[in-house]
């Protein structure tokens, strides 16, 4: 029951907030859309570090491939919601027009995340089974290979990319899915199936040794983290209206790593802060102009050699603020790529 | 019946033959040595047992099943528990978390479960934490509950993968050199504790140990493996005066 009321308490905080940024709650109040856009898109940044912080941090399992599922959800959902759209709200046609728009949103983003979810299931499986860096090898050519292939689709646009998409997600919705991720990944994680994830990434063989079916434990771990990209994704596209692959290149699914390496691999508080400080770093250096791109990495090299492990190593917001009485020396995760 | 018959056993690695036409029966609750010389095969028994490998030819019948060649987290299911010779434990996780890895394969609430927090998830938690707490004030380690495994002096290490093998309910329990690292009173204790754990919970243990103080003084039957080959069986008394195993140890004249 308390669960409940924290829900609700949030939905409402969103809502209220949803308001005074767009000026809606109080006429004259509202911040500028470039900052509201810059917030939105951390939003959806925090879905995606936190999906894959699931796989890479906690199961330690190196999926190079998190942009390719952002896209089968961006397109499959947007697909849904172009082509079917008006359908459905004719449908929906008792509801008022808010929640007719919300409905659509969230059937778009199930479509989305379920197929997320299936390509995940079909990548993990051959390539999980085995113990290593198979994954990494599978899920780079993994997301290439669906770019491409959504590059020649001609149904979603092709080369001239996905336009006339509704927008129907905003900083409430986008939010609330961040949230919502948060609260999946942390839950799963401190239960007893995420103890397994944790024990595989620890030792592999020695999990096995004590009866975890580490397969299974993987693959449930890969398509959970997929199905959750693929959300993102058809966030991201009802956000901006408009998806064209070159927004899931390779170069996407890395800078998700960067932010869960920046944050603090295996650290959900970790994530949110990796991507909330990627993208405010990318727009905030933004007046250097050509330089940008050298300082960033400057700043990138900088944060891992003084903290090596991520901003937070593995821990989490809720033993930081009980201030641990013992003094822990600074975790730093193994990298096992 | 044996709880586990190991009948034609070999282990062939290209041109090495590991282990070499191994024969051994366990019945429950007994306490069986395995011990031989350097590179003998005895890690590589367990492997073969645990499902680490498949052997080359032979049968492994644990409870009247054929078990061999099967994934060892399904073995570890069936009953048959191990700890590593290089410990394995979870290192950055806690003592406690270690053990309840373990409790992991004998219950059932799943993920769905786990993030809506269900009742019987909730109870499946309490009950697995009052479990590993239990095993752990057994194991001697209940002060170090939450202490990370990597941090333990190593006695303690080795005690924790006992714990967190026993958390598993096997019925077959294998040591790999539990004694190793560990000085004359941490090894009297540790034989008290291994005699403890199989007089309450009834299983068998199979043991390799160099420590012949260990093993001569809880195993009731003593096997010796040389170059993959059984070179002598019997009551550990039979052993310590059999020429051949003097001379596997000693070398010939």
């Amino acid at each position: 029951m308390k669960g409940l009321a924290v829900a609700i308490l949030v939905v409402a905080v969103l809502f209220v907030l949803n308001g005074l940024f767009v000026g809606s709650l109080v006429p004259g109040v509202s911040i500028s859309p470039y900052i509201l856009q810059v917030i939105c898109l951390a939003g959806i940044n925090i879905i995606l570090a936190v999906s894959l912080n699931l796989i890479n941090g906690f199961t330690g399992q190196f999926s190079i491939g998190h942009a390719g599922f952002m896209a089968i959800g961006a397109y499959a959902s947007a697909f849904l919601t172009v082509t079917y759209g008006e359908r459905i709200r004719a449908g929906l046609g008792f509801l008022p027009p808010f929640a007719r728009d919300g409905a659509l949103l969230l059937a778009g983003l199930a479509v989305g995340g379920l197929l997320a979810a299936i390509a995940g299931f079909f990548v993990g499986v051959p390539s999980l089974r085995l113990r290593g860096d198979y994954l990494a090898i599978v899920t780079l050519g993994f997301g290439e290979i669906i770019r491409v292939w959504i590059l020649n689709i001609d149904a979603v646009g092709g080369a001239r990319g996905f336009s006339g998409i509704p927008k129907l997600a905003n900083f409430f919705w986008i939010y609330l899915f961040a949230a919502t991720s948060i609260v999946i990944v942390s839950r799963t994680v401190r239960s007893s199936f995420g103890r397994t994830l944790i024990a595989i990434r620890e030792d592999e063989i020695a999990a096995e040794a004590m009866g975890v079916d580490t397969t299974r434990s993987k693959v449930i771990s890969f398509v959970l983290s997929s199905a959750m990209a693929g959300v993102g994704g058809g966030l991201f596209g009802h956000y901006l209206m408009y998806v064209h692959t070159n927004s899931f290149t390779f170069i996407k699914s890395i800078e998700i790593i960067i932010m869960i390496v920046i944050g603090g691999l295996g650290s959900i508080t970790g994530s949110v802060v990796g991507a909330v400080l990627y993208i405010g770093l990318t727009e905030g250096l933004r007046e250097f102009a050509q330089y940008r791109m050298v300082l960033f990495s400057l700043l990138l090299i900088v944060i891992m050699i003084v903290r090596p492990g991520g901003l937070l190593g593995q821990r989490e917001i809720a033993s930081l603020l009980r201030r641990s009485r013992r003094m822990d020396a600074p975790t730093h995760p193994v990298i096992r790529a | 019946m044996a709880l586990i018959e190991l009948s034609h056993v070999t282990m062939r690695f290209g041109g090495l033959v590991a282990v070499n036409d191994l024969n051994l029966a366990l019945d429950a609750g007994q306490l069986y040595g395995l011990i031989g010389p350097n590179g003998a095969g005895k890690t590589t028994v367990f492997n073969v047992v645990t499902g680490v490998y498949t052997p080359t030819s032979g049968s492994i019948r644990f409870d009247g099943e054929e078990i061999a060649g099967e994934r060892s987290g399904r073995i570890t299911r069936r009953g048959i528990a191990r700890t590593f010779q290089n410990i394995r434990l979870f290192g950055t996780m806690t003592v406690l978390e270690n053990v309840k890895v373990a409790f992991h394969c004998r219950q059932a609430a799943g993920v769905g479960a786990a993030v809506l927090r269900t009742a019987t998830h909730t109870a499946e938690e309490a009950r697995i934490d009052r479990e590993s707490r239990e095993l752990l004030k057994i194991f001697r380690l209940d002060g170090l509950a939450d202490e990370k495994a990597r941090n333990l002096p190593y006695g303690s290490q080795r005690r924790l993968e006992i714990a967190r093998a026993m958390a598993t309910a096997p019925r077959l329990l294998l040591l790999d050199e539990p004694a190793a690292g560990m000085n004359l009173q941490e090894a009297q204790q540790l034989m008290d504790l291994i005699r403890w754990v199989r007089d309450h919970f009834g299983m068998a243990v199979l043991l390799v140990e160099h420590n012949m103080k260990v093993v001569m003084g809880i195993c009731e039957t003593v096997h010796v493996l040389d170059y993959g080959s059984t070179i002598a069986m019997g009551k550990p008394a039979e052993i310590q005066s059999n020429p051949k195993v003097i001379e596997a140890y000693l070398g010939g004249a």
